[in-house]
């Protein structure tokens, strides 16, 4: 029962971290989040796909390896770090493992605020960390045979940004 | 102690954990790579480039100069690439 003056019921914070080998459906995760709340203003989501190439070669395909135990904990770690920076009201991130081909999706993160800054910066900053933290390692599949992905510095420069932002703020 | 391998640093090892009787003497990370390093050419190929390679003790990234004693899982691996 709602009383008077009383807001209606506000699903509790409720952070989701995923290892799976399934598919993900991201309009049903972002309901979740989103459905019977009256506190969330902006809802930001994205998803990471795989593409049909690897440095302009063509790929059948990408078997993704992780650390299971340790990719649950470090993601969660990162949302910790996001909910400490951004006044979040809800994350999920679901990362797939296994083999995939070019058109499906691998990761999702879905993030939720009252105002769209905070949605879009944890999102971003969840997935730039993802991307050099979280331990996750892609093989692909080229018609000359499968090889290791080699981690990128433009990935590496995009965390150091973040960590910029820190110093600059603290000072 | 249990050591894992992942991804390439895996498949040069040939295995992706064993279980080892690290001697006490082996206190760092460093100091562990030197240790398996020596244990047959498979770990020194997996290890030739030590820089690249990144270690977790019990879930947690950490730096050569780490501590080891006392940790239940250390794992090695190649720089990340998911997302």
């Amino acid at each position: 029962m709602v009383g008077q003056g009383e807001l209606p019921y506000i699903t509790p914070m409720t952070d989701t971290v995923r290892i799976q080998r399934e598919p993900f459906d991201l309009a049903a995760e972002t309901a979740k989040l989103t459905r019977g709340r009256i506190d969330v203003g902006a809802a930001v989501s994205f998803t990471g796909i795989c593409r049909g190439d690897e440095n302009g070669e063509p790929i059948a395909a990408l078997t993704l390896e992780h650390y299971p135990g340790m990719a649950e904990a470090e993601i969660e770690r990162h949302v910790a770090e996001a909910r400490a920076r951004w006044p979040l009201l809800g994350v999920t991130v679901i990362h797939r493992h296994g083999r995939m081909t070019p058109g499906e999706d691998i990761v999702m993160v879905v993030t939720t605020s009252s105002h769209r800054e905070a949605a879009f910066a944890a999102a971003e900053f969840l997935m730039d960390y993802l991307k050099t933290r979280a331990p996750f390692w892609k093989q692909v599949e080229k018609t000359s045979g499968a090889t290791w992905v080699e981690a990128k510095a433009t990935d590496d420069a995009a965390v150091e940004r973040w960590v910029a932002r820190e110093r600059h703020a603290a000072e | 102690m249990k050591i894992r391998y992942f991804a390439w640093v895996r498949e040069r090892i040939g295995k992706p954990e064993e279980e080892l009787a690290v001697p006490a003497s082996v206190t760092t990370v460093a100091e562990l790579v030197a240790w398996l390093i020596g244990r047959g050419e498979e770990y020194a190929y997996a290890f030739e480039n030590p820089k690249v390679i990144r270690a977790a003790v019990d879930h947690v990234h950490v730096k050569p100069e780490a501590k080891i004693v006392a940790a239940s899982e250390i794992a090695f691996f190649p720089p990340m690439t998911g997302g």
